[in-house]
């Protein structure tokens, strides 16, 4: 009982968030609810037992790529003021879409079958140790070009970032 | 008893939670025109992505899944770098972020 | 088999005469530029090789012993199967002696010759091309290797013709040499699929045995020979494919000696000696074949007597002598025929070589009016010449002498009406040979001042090829002494072998007397020196000259216009062939083929014109139509 009331507590929590990231007019508000929602999914991710994730997640989304954004927000002088303006037949027209995109990705799970769904009495698999052994048995390979992919990523934003010397 | 009380909702409830998620992201995308929110939104819609996946695999006692779902945050951290790196030259050649200006690319 | 175990030893060089010109072929081929004019050497080291091999085999080869040896297999599909091997006997053993003998020594012959062509590295890696397919036409133990080897030396010859490719008239005569062998090729390899459809095989061995089951004279048979024939028609040029044969005299003159004279027109009569059980089996492609021959060489011998080209009056002569020679084949005198190849070989190379030396001394003058007294000047290339002279006239004791008397006296033995004919062409073929003689030798000078000033003699390497063919032309006759002069004629006794089984086939006839013999030589002997007199009579008593070109009328005009049969076939087949190319150029080509690629290519551009439009630059459109996509995508798979 006490996990079903957690559960909604946070789903609500985190779809509350996250309709205020689109709908804030100020990108700094929307920055901040972005965080907020992040959290909210790292408590799913403990409530799911994936303790590794959750503190990654965090870690990685809340602490960099946030930090990130805000410092993007503040470098750019982005305020409510600069925000550009949507005609309101266009804000009409993406709410529908997305009501009809949850729809019909609604209705195609639905007719997904789950197969017979025993709930498991206790799985380990979140935890650090298993995630790891996973990690660093049969996906060393890709682990390790994750750094070649990040010091690309780095190399390719100071280059794009850079000023350009004429 | 407790770990086990947490595990204990259906899984549909995270399928439907994600679906959410991932419709509200889409309409953010399409609703607003500064690149900065849209970037956010994607992030959002990455990470219902996340969340499902990591589902299944507690769902299904299987660690692989969340191995996955580490890797999809290290691309997406990839992506933000290079993605607001993108954002900051334009801003700096056009002085906006709206993508409704950026119709150079076309016919 | 047993053979085979005792003749192992004999495999590897058999192999290696062929790739030796190959090998140097490729190397010229590659490094010609670097290697300049090394590569002559080169390419007569590769040809001398050959020829000490063959000489091993040719002394190593025991009697009545073949060396059959399949090297590896080919194709398979069904049951049959197409295998790649040798077929070392006496008879490829002939054309191979003959092939890298005087091979050799026109390769020496065109380092002299050709020493200030700028294109001296590819003429040698061609001529090594074309003795590496020769070999190949010869030594394969199947027709299949043999049509290799037949369209092998079909290209060198075509690359040779057209070795000076800078002149349209020579690349129009290559083109000549190529279609023209074409048409007999297509002969050729309908044969070979008559043959591998009922016979089930294309190497000799089963094509033999298959064949002598058949009836004497059946259908199958007739019309395989004489698609055979057909094949040899284009290739050893007899009527009526003969007429890229002068024309192929464009390439340089070792050409016109080794591959126009000498070996690859003669493919034509080695398949017929080659194929003699099948032939036997057809009495009447036999008279076809005879026919033919005789036709040609009493055509080509009145051609050659108006012809004022020193190169066109030998390629008639040799069209001439090739149709003396299926004549032989026709009467089922193989061994015969075989012979006139060998001689032939060795004094018409040496006219040609001779030719060429003349050639060379007049700074490349070919009209023989424009010559005249070069006996003064180039000693060694006159004596020489005189002695192929008196070889292809059949004086004794010369070559020519022994194998056309043969020949003659094989169709005075039953085919009296050929004798008659093959005698006047005979005597023709003396008149022509000793005008062009007395034009090119004797009486005074009648070039330019400056060719005077040039005339000189040819350097060793062109000179000691003239010495040695000049003395094989004299004794090479002596192999096939006729039997009123020795017991054994040792050329037909070493190729009886070959030509045993069809010897039994054909009806033989009565041995000539001895008493007749002798008369026959003494008429042979005498028709040519009554030729040779009225040459002589001509153009050293009477002074007589030919008349320029346009001066000549009435039935000399014809002859000289070669019977107006280059123009007949324009008329007859070139230009229907080309306004029938016309209608389809204009019907298929312009008005399906090109409406059809128009079309599309206009239906492309349309399209991309109409929808680019699309392509707003508008992201938030893109980003709504790529959802609406999805959903669309997601509906599609939900309903089905």
């Amino acid at each position: 009982m006490n996990s079903q009331i957690i559960f909604f507590i946070l789903a609500a929590l985190s779809i509350m968030s996250a309709l205020f990231v689109v709908f804030s007019k100020n990108p700094i508000y929307s920055v901040i609810w972005l965080i907020v929602c992040f959290f909210t999914i790292a408590g799913h991710y403990i409530m799911l037992n994936a303790q590794f994730l959750a503190i990654v997640h965090i870690i990685v989304y809340a602490g960099a790529i946030m930090v990130l954004m805000l410092f993007t927000v503040m470098l750019l002088n982005l305020n409510k003021a600069t925000e550009p303006h949507k005609p309101l037949l266009y804000k009409v027209a993406a709410m529908v879409s997305g009501g009809l995109m949850l729809l019909v990705l609604l209705a195609s799970m639905r007719s997904t079958e789950l197969g017979p769904y025993a709930a498991p009495a206790y799985s380990e698999s979140g935890f650090v140790q298993n995630v790891g052994m996973v990690l660093f048995t049969e996906f060393l390979l890709p682990f390790e070009m994750t750094s070649v992919l990040f010091i690309a990523a780095m190399i390719g934003a100071v280059v794009l970032a850079k000023k350009e010397i004429h | 008893m407790e770990t086990n009380m947490l595990q204990a909702n259906p899984q549909n409830w995270y399928l439907v939670l994600s679906t959410i998620l991932f419709s509200i992201g889409v309409m953010g995308v399409l609703m607003r025109r500064n690149a900065l929110i849209i970037l956010m939104c994607i992030e959002l819609m990455l990470n219902s992505v996340n969340l499902l996946l990591v589902s299944f695999s507690a769902y299904a006692g299987n660690s692989e899944g969340q191995v996955f779902v580490f890797f999809i945050m290290v691309v997406a951290a990839a992506e933000v770098a290079v993605g607001l790196a993108l954002l900051v030259s334009i801003y700096r050649n056009l002085a906006t972020t709206d993508i409704d200006v950026l119709s150079k690319l076309k016919w | 088999m047993e053979n085979l175990l005792e003749l192992t030893n004999l495999i590897a060089p058999a192999t290696w005469v062929p790739l030796f010109p190959l090998i140097g072929f490729l190397i010229i081929a590659l490094f010609g530029k670097q290697l300049k004019s090394v590569s002559g050497w080169l390419a007569s080291a590769m040809i001398l090789v050959s020829f000490a091999l063959t000489c091993y085999l040719f002394l190593n080869l025991p009697d009545n012993k073949d060396l059959n040896f399949e090297l590896f297999q080919w194709m398979k599909w069904g049951n049959i199967t197409l295998s790649f091997g040798w077929l070392i006997d006496h008879l490829s053993l002939v054309m191979m002696l003959v092939i890298t003998g005087i091979g050799f020594l026109i390769h020496l012959y065109s380092i002299g010759y050709m020493h200030h062509d700028e294109g001296f590295s590819r003429f040698f890696s061609y001529l090594n091309l074309f003795i590496f397919f020769m070999l190949l036409l010869v030594m394969g133990n199947s027709y299949l290797i043999m049509f290799i080897g037949w369209e092998g030396v079909g290209l060198a010859s075509y690359l040779l013709i057209g070795f000076w490719f800078k002149n349209d008239a020579y690349n129009d005569a290559a083109k000549k040499a190529f279609i023209m062998n074409r048409i007999g090729d297509l002969g050729f390899l309908l044969a070979m699929f008559f043959m591998l459809f009922h016979f089930g095989g294309l190497d000799y061995l089963t094509v033999n045995e298959a064949a002598s089951k058949l009836g004497l004279g059946t259908l199958l048979i007739t019309s395989i020979t004489l698609l055979l024939f057909v094949g040899a028609m284009g290739k050893s040029a007899q009527i009526p494919l003969y007429t890229w044969l002068p024309d192929a005299m464009a390439g340089p003159t070792p050409v016109s000696a080794l591959i126009h004279a000498a070996t690859m027109v003669t493919a034509g009569i080695y398949m017929i000696a080659r194929s003699n059980i099948l032939f036997a089996m057809a009495p009447h492609t036999m008279d076809v074949v005879m026919w033919v021959g005789v036709a040609t060489s009493i055509f080509a011998a009145v051609i050659g007597m108006k012809q004022n080209d020193i190169k066109k009056v030998l390629a008639y002569s040799t069209v001439s002598q090739l149709g003396l020679m299926f004549a032989a084949l026709g009467m089922g005198a193989f061994e015969s025929g075989m012979f006139h190849v060998v001689t032939h070989a060795f004094f018409k190379a040496l006219l040609f070589l001779g030719a060429g030396s003349v050639i060379h001394a007049m700074s490349g003058e070919q009209d023989i009016r424009n010559m005249g007294g070069l006996s003064k000047y180039i000693k060694l290339t006159w004596f020489t010449f005189l002695i192929g002279t008196l070889a292809i006239s059949g004086i004794f004791p010369f070559s020519g002498f022994f194998s056309k008397d043969e020949i003659l006296a094989n169709a005075f033995n039953g085919h009296t009406l050929v004798w008659i004919l093959l005698s006047i062409s005979s005597m023709m073929t003396a008149f022509y040979m000793f005008r062009l003689f007395f034009l090119t030798f004797s009486r005074d000078f009648r070039g330019t001042e400056d060719q005077k000033s040039h005339l000189h003699e040819s350097p060793w390497t062109m000179t000691v090829p003239l010495i040695v063919l000049s003395v094989f032309a004299v004794i090479a006759g002596f192999w096939g002494l006729p039997v009123v002069f020795s017991e054994t004629h040792v050329f037909a006794n070493y190729l009886a072998p070959i030509f045993a089984e069809s010897k039994n086939i054909l009806t033989a006839h009565a041995h000539l007397d001895h008493s007749t013999e002798w008369m026959l030589m003494g008429i042979a002997t005498l028709a040519a020196l009554m030729s040779i007199g009225l040459a002589y009579y001509f153009y050293i008593q009477s002074k007589l000259l030919p008349e320029p070109d346009a001066e000549t009328k009435g039935f000399a005009k014809w002859v000289a216009d070669k019977f107006y049969i280059d123009e007949l076939y324009d008329k007859v087949f070139v230009r229907p062939m080309m306004v029938l190319s016309d209608l389809f150029y204009v019907l298929v080509d312009k008005l399906v083929v090109d409406l059809l690629v128009m079309a599309s290519a206009w239906i492309v551009g349309f399209t991309g014109r109409t929808i680019r439009l699309v392509q707003t630059g508008n992201t938030g459109l893109y980003l709504f139509l790529m959802v609406i996509g999805m959903m669309v995508f997601m509906f599609i798979q939900l309903v089905y």
